[in-house]
């Protein structure tokens, strides 16, 4: 990588890219499959070995000061890129809406804090902000829908960037489910403290799923994607999950999300 | 009402089961959300009108005492009384005594949360008078005996069969000996039976959408119109209200106006929105020889002073209960209070009490749809997040969590431990499954209704450091 700056004329810009805990601990490949797009897309890719999770646990739990200590975590270890790019919409939110607000009362890490949300993007709203026109890699032919997970619809606005990039993947067609912008009932901790709440709520997002008829379901959360898998392995559906990066890099080689394939 | 949020889990579970209610839930929902879409989608300036909205109301809340001041003057100078209640108790004394003083025996009644929230109707008959709802979802729950379930339409939950059956049960005493099923025939047997409540009644008892401080009026907006002959045929018109709902001047009230109707129901206005200033005037052809305003706190002049002042914004359109998959999956009942949904998870535990209410705040996702249609631009999931950190710093957060909470805390601050530890229990998760396991000792929550998808095997920072290594 230094060789590369080095003889190149103008330095690439530095991406830090922050995996999520999810990703490291249950679906690797999601952390692959982003790095080899923003290396495509021409980055200098760092992934700090200091990173753990965003600190959502705690935050949306009421713990402030576990939230405020994790952030500094963050905010430091990405102190020092151009850009820090996150595979999921609600850890980017987070670092991107949340973390100044953690710091109200401490003006200097208030400052670290804004200065990195300005520089923190969800991933497919980062490659779709590159422009890069190139054709995407080839599927075999396949029919896809997309949940809109609620932290990156609501507080980023993305909703049209995954769909746009995977227009340019050739094979596959969009099949749009029904209230596919209404919450599959994940939540984070949410989920294990309501069960009942959570289960009815996937229960209704994965029948608008299968009422698509559509071969595979992609999202950009690994959170709400495994409890789509697991509501959709329970129900002995053929339909298969995979991260939205997973498709875009052509890393489909591995089983999908929850080992479901059609 | 007394409070029930402590038994919410039952609660939610047993509504979860409800297949009636589940029905009623599913065919109001769509209806809510399609038809405000289509409404909003007909008003360019929507944003701009919500805009201006907050900035009135920050602006009120900001200079709230002046504004309260200015309008009891105003109400007095018409010749009406303001009465100030700090809580429940006290307005239920403060209406009793009105109607004691009126000599009342019948009382009929306009939709009011207030009402609801002062739980005026039990006060009113165990002091021996007879209180009537005259709004058709608030006369069918009355007759049900049960709390409202959404705060526009409190007998969403009802489906038209059990309406059917509850009139034939309880309008025998009124010579009618036959069921009646639908829509209009519904409607028309509750009009003939409150016909005579109407005209007979001594006190009538509404709520008041909004307070104009100017001319010191009360707003009521209904869709059946019973608001008015409440208000206008008994002699004494008591009016119950809580601090929040003043706005300064009329011009002000038309932004509220264009933005509720459309939030709440789709329509662009309702079909009646009232007028009130104090009591009948020399020349006025009808309306109350006497007019009485009862002024609740209750919690809210606490607020203007804590984190959670946005929430006095709240116009109670019930944007949020509509379009909030919670509440569109467990019905208003299970949140055990007469406020429900988003607005009610915030309200309902800074008025019964944290501790009494200590599951709403959690029960939520935190997806946001609520923030994203509330007319007022109140952020709830921020609200409901601060109740959270009240919880943990006043203790109440289950022990469990908490300890499984600073557990992972702990390790997310020490990313060596984090992958020392997490490396072999992520492999242990994965050994002989093939994609999911259908359970999981300590998951049982996930498990229940849902597989476990297991990891890929090794965690990406082991993998990832491998291969640098190699490279
Ligand atoms: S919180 Fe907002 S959306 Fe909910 S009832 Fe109040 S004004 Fe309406």
């Amino acid at each position: 990588m230094v060789e590369q700056i080095d003889s190149s004329p103008v330095r690439q810009p530095r991406v830090g890219l922050f995996v999520t805990c999810l990703v490291d601990l249950f679906r690797p490949n999601v952390g692959f499959a982003a790095l080899k797009l923003l290396q495509r897309a021409g980055f200098d890719v760092v992934i700090p070995s200091q990173q753990t999770c965003c600190g959502q646990p705690a935050y949306n739990n009421g713990d402030a000061r576990d939230a405020r200590e994790i952030a500094k975590q963050v905010i430091d270890v990405f102190a020092g890129y151009d850009y820090t790019v996150v595979p999921s919409g609600s850890c980017a939110g987070m670092i991107k809406e949340h973390y100044p607000r953690l710091f109200d009362a401490d003006a200097e890490y208030y400052e670290k804090a804004t200065t990195l949300s300005s520089r923190c993007f969800e991933l497919t709203e980062f490659l779709d902000g590159i422009g890069d026109g190139a054709a995407l890699p080839e599927m075999p032919s396949c029919s896809y829908t997309y949940h809109d997970s609620c932290s990156g619809l609501r507080e980023l606005g993305i909703k049209q960037q995954p769909r746009a990039l995977l227009a340019r993947v050739s094979g596959l067609s969009m099949l749009e489910m029904q209230d596919s912008n209404v919450c599959c009932g994940f939540g984070g901790t949410f989920c294990v403290k309501y069960p009942d709440i959570s289960g009815r709520m996937v229960t209704d997002k994965v029948e608008a799923i299968c009422a698509t008829g559509a071969d595979m379901v992609l999202g950009g959360d690994l959170g709400c994607l495994m409890n789509i898998a697991g509501r959709l392995k329970r129900i002995d559906s053929t339909v298969s999950v995979y991260h939205v990066a997973e498709v875009l890099a052509g890393k489909t080689d591995i089983p999908p999300i929850g080992g479901n394939s059609s | 009402m007394q409070s029930v949020a402590h038994e919410f889990k039952a609660h939610a579970r047993r509504a979860l089961q409800d297949t009636t209610l589940q029905h009623a839930l599913a065919r109001a929902k769509g209806g809510f959300i399609d038809q405000r879409r289509t409404a909003i989608e007909a008003l360019p300036e929507f944003d701009e009108l919500r805009a201006c909205a907050k900035q009135i109301k920050n602006h009120t809340l900001a200079h709230l005492d002046y504004y309260l001041e200015r309008y009891e003057a105003q109400v007095k100078a018409d010749g009406g009384q303001v009465h100030w209640a700090r809580g429940p108790e006290e307005a239920r004394r403060i209406v009793i005594d009105i109607c004691r003083a009126a000599g009342a025996r019948r009382i009929t009644k306009g939709k009011s949360m207030v009402g609801e929230e002062i739980a005026i109707n039990p006060a009113l008959e165990a002091a021996g008078f007879e209180a009537i709802e005259t709004d058709l979802g608030e006369y069918i729950i009355q007759l049900a005996k049960e709390p409202p379930s959404h705060i526009i339409a409190p007998a969403v939950h009802k489906t038209r069969g059990e309406i059917t059956e509850l009139f034939y049960a309880h309008h025998r005493s009124h010579g009618i000996n036959e069921r009646v099923s639908d829509v209009a025939s519904i409607v028309n047997e509750a009009r003939s039976v409150l016909r005579e409540a109407f005209v007979t009644a001594d006190v009538g008892i509404t709520g008041a959408n909004f307070l104009v401080a100017q001319t010191g009026s009360s707003i009521l907006v209904t869709n059946e119109g019973n608001g008015d002959l409440t208000c206008s045929l008994p002699r004494v018109h008591i009016v119950t209200a809580s601090i929040e709902k003043v706005v300064p001047t009329l011009e002000d009230l038309a932004v509220f106006l264009r933005l509720l109707g459309r939030s709440a129901t789709g329509q662009e206005m309702s079909s009646y929105t009232s007028i009130f200033t104090g009591p009948k005037r020399n020349a006025d052809l009808d309306g109350p020889a006497e007019y009485h305003v009862v002024l609740l706190d209750h919690g809210r002049s606490a607020m203007l002073g804590n984190e959670f002042r946005e929430m006095l914004r709240c116009i109670r359109c019930g944007a949020c209960l509509n379009h909030c998959p919670v509440y569109g999956s467990i019905g208003g009942h299970s949140y055990g209070w007469v406020y429900s949904g988003p607005m009610g998870a915030v309200l309902t535990p800074l008025m019964v009490g944290l501790r009494e209410a200590a599951d709403l705040p959690n029960a939520c996702t935190l997806n946001g749809r609520c923030q994203e249609v509330c007319p007022m631009g109140i952020p709830l999931p921020t609200m409901l997040r601060r109740l959270r950190m009240r919880e943990f710093e006043q203790n109440l957060t289950g022990a469990r969590s908490r300890w499984l909470l600073s557990i992972w805390a702990f390790l997310a601050k020490r990313p060596r431990l984090y992958q020392t530890l997490l490396r072999p229990f992520v492999r242990l998760l994965a050994i002989g499954s093939r994609g999911t396991r259908r359970s999981l000792p300590l998951a049982r929550g996930w498990t229940q209704s849902r597989d476990f998808p297991t990891p890929q095997g090794r965690t990406f920072q082991s993998l990832y450091r491998a291969r640098q290594r190699k490279q």
